[in-house]
């Protein structure tokens, strides 16, 4: 039963912060919808007992590319009132097109899936198992990937500052 | 091994040369702005300290037997001290090159010298590594480091020019070795040497399509990086438009860390297959040896012939590796001629500094005319190198190429080795041609000034110093090298075929 509360909730929020991006007129503003979708699509992962997917999701697509969005938009400067010119029969045929997308999908996978009604059984590496891996038998290679990001850092550093 | 500490011990030398590159940064803030010249010393003391620390594996007979580290990512042999060796030769006489030349042209010296020394961090661990994933970190520590040296010189268009197609083209060969990589460990399930050679044996994979892809993948993302021909087209551009230092320090560091991995991941992890990797190497080695040499006869900027010189030179180490069926011969000669090579090469790339003037002026070959009357001294060491560089006793340039076309005759390229004569030949002419330039035309209406710099000159000295010995006196350093080979072949497996 709480599964199916969370399921709802969780639906609910990914699916209403996604229209909510796709309406907004702010691209900022739709930016940080966008971070709220990955974020209930992570805790989706989670619950399904992929923990690295979660960490991964987090940080690879909420951290890291968020930022960057976020940063061509600040960089961009887009005025707020600037609009594409749309005309009623392009809306149109965008419409009926995307609709068309969706039957062929979910006829697509309505035919191909068999919809197990078991249980998967959460599995699979764990975020222990990775943390093991990464501070035992890969300790040395994960050191020697911070002294890379050291130079990146350096170098970024050397060719961009301005002169004195 | 399972102690930490002990572990750190047999890496002295690469942590040396990290805590050198901090240092360096922290010093150049902490310093006031005059004095920011100690860096070049600075610099050049923590490659003297990570020598002393390799002098102290050797004493501590480490050399003859390998030891693994951090679960195997790493093994410390006579293999990885001599390339060491020759990667701290290159960076002590890089470091020297570069003290007058960064404080001329106002480069950024805190970050120059960190990213030298992070640079010779990458090459040590690339000779360390006998895993594929702790290869290609190293790899791309190196190439980042010399990615920004090559444009740090940023008031010129052809130094931002020269980084870009470094950073373009790198980036490229970075993606073949990671998709060659990503092949093996799917072929076989590990990216250990050792592991894999095994793999290929226990499991029969000879014919398997995804090793052979990937190893193929996994040599083109090192010819990129030796700048063998048909890869070799960034070099001359990238040669000519870095900053002089930076391209006399990775025109040898560079090339003697890619050909030390190559050849400890050939020579470890296939050498069951060499009946397919030779014949490959073998093109490679004739392509590069006769486009090099025939397309440096044209040059008339002498950065630019010695950067053609540079594949020449990659196409005789690459003669050296396809000789695999004479074994550790073949693999001591490969190091022996990337030792030389330094010496002769930075030495020659010295002296194009002594000569050279403010932003990159003077490069031209008909600079050097009637140098020799002018400057007997700085002449006579350039034709040194000249002389030693086209392979003329007795110098060690002469031993060096004597020991590949040994090791090519042992394992029966008897065409390979004419090839090498032959291309020999052709570079006598714009080797020597310098020097006829130097001693038997007058000089023009404008003398050249030179730039003497005591840490320019010593430099040269240096250099000097060893192409002699190594001429003259080769048994100590070849027997050396001949150790460090028989620490990888010797674990080697047995050669199955030839072509």
């Amino acid at each position: 039963m709480t599964e199916w509360i969370l399921f709802i909730v969780l639906t609910a929020v990914a699916v209403g912060s996604a229209l909510m991006m796709v309406l907004n007129r702010n691209p900022v503003h739709a930016a940080l919808w966008l971070v709220l979708t990955f974020l209930a699509v992570a805790v989706f992962f989670l619950v399904l007992g992929a923990q690295f997917l979660f960490a991964a999701q987090i940080i690879i697509y909420t951290g890291a590319i968020m930022v960057l969005f976020l940063f061509v938009v600040m960089l961009l400067n887009l005025e707020r009132e600037r609009e594409p010119i749309v005309t009623g029969g392009q809306r149109a045929a965008a419409v009926a097109l995307a609709f068309a997308l969706l039957a062929v999908l979910v006829i697509a996978i309505a035919a191909r899936t068999s919809f197990p009604t078991m249980a998967m059984v959460p599995g699979g590496i764990t975020l222990t198992d990775l943390g093991v891996a990464l501070f035992d038998e890969w300790l040395l290679p994960f050191e020697l990937a911070s002294i890379l990001l050291l130079v990146a850092m350096i170098g970024a550093i050397a060719l961009a500052r301005r002169r004195t | 091994m399972s102690n930490s500490a002990a572990q750190l011990a047999y890496l002295a030398p690469e942590l040396v040369v990290a805590v050198g590159a901090v240092a360096v940064l922290a010093l150049d803030i902490l310093l006031p702005e005059r004095s920011r010249r100690l860096l070049a010393r600075a610099t050049a003391a923590a490659l003297l300290a990570s020598l002393a620390a390799v002098w102290w594996l050797y004493a501590g007979e480490v050399a003859g037997r390998p030891e693994r580290l951090f679960t195997g990512t790493l093994v410390r042999d006579g293999y990885s001290l001599f390339l060491d060796a020759v990667f701290l030769l290159a960076g002590i006489l890089g470091a020297l090159v570069s003290a007058r030349y960064v404080d001329r042209e106002g480069l950024q010296s805190g970050e120059y010298y960190a990213l030298m020394l992070f640079a010779v961090l990458g090459m040590m661990l690339m000779a360390v590594s006998a895993e594929l994933v702790t290869l290609f970190i190293s790899y791309e520590i190196l190439s980042l480091s010399v990615y920004v040296l090559s444009g740090i010189a940023r008031g010129r268009a052809e130094s931002a020019e020269a980084a870009m197609k470094y950073f373009l083209l790198g980036a490229f060969s970075s993606g073949f070795l990671i998709y060659g990589i990503a092949l093996i460990y799917g072929a076989t399930g590990t990216t250990a040497l050792e592991a894999i050679g095994a793999a290929v044996m226990s499991r029969g994979l000879f014919g398997n399509s995804l090793l052979l892809i990937g190893m193929a993948l996994v040599t083109v993302g090192f010819a990129f990086k030796v700048a063998a021909v048909p890869f070799h087209g960034w070099v001359p551009d990238v040669y000519q438009g870095a900053p002089l230092p930076v391209t006399a320090f990775m025109s040898a560091g560079v090339k003697a860390a890619a050909f030390g991995a190559l050849a400890r991941v050939l020579f470890t992890a296939f050498g069951s297959l060499s009946a397919v990797w030779q014949p490959a190497l073998w093109l490679l080695a004739l392509l590069t040896m006769v486009l090099g040499n025939t397309a440096a006869i044209a040059q008339t900027n002498i950065k630019r012939m010695l950067a053609y010189s540079s594949i020449a030179h990659a196409g005789y180490m690459l003669a050296g590796v396809a000789a695999y069926t004479a074994g550790d011969v073949a693999l001591g000669s490969v190091l022996y001629y990337a030792l030389v090579y330094t010496a002769m090469n930075i030495g020659a790339f010295a002296v194009v500094l002594v000569v050279g003037r403010e932003g990159e002026g003077n490069q031209e070959l008909s600079d050097y005319r009637g140098l020799a009357v002018r400057h007997p001294w700085v002449a006579a060491g350039m034709a040194l190198f000249m002389v030693s560089l086209s392979g003329l006793p007795p110098t060690a340039g002469f031993l060096g190429k004597f020991y590949i076309l040994n090791a090519a005759l042992r394992a029966n390229l008897i065409g390979l080795a004419v090839a090498l004569v032959l291309a020999s030949l052709i570079s006598w002419y714009y080797y020597l041609r310098v020097v006829w330039l130097m001693y038997f035309i007058k000089p023009g209406e404008a003398p050249p000034t030179l730039s003497g710099a005591p840490s320019l000159r010593l430099a040269v000295g240096m250099a000097a110093v060893l192409v002699l010995i190594l001429g003259l006196w080769p048994s100590a350093a070849l027997n050396l090298a001949q150790v460090a080979a028989l620490t990888v072949t010797a674990g080697g497996l047995p050669v199955i075929g030839r072509p």
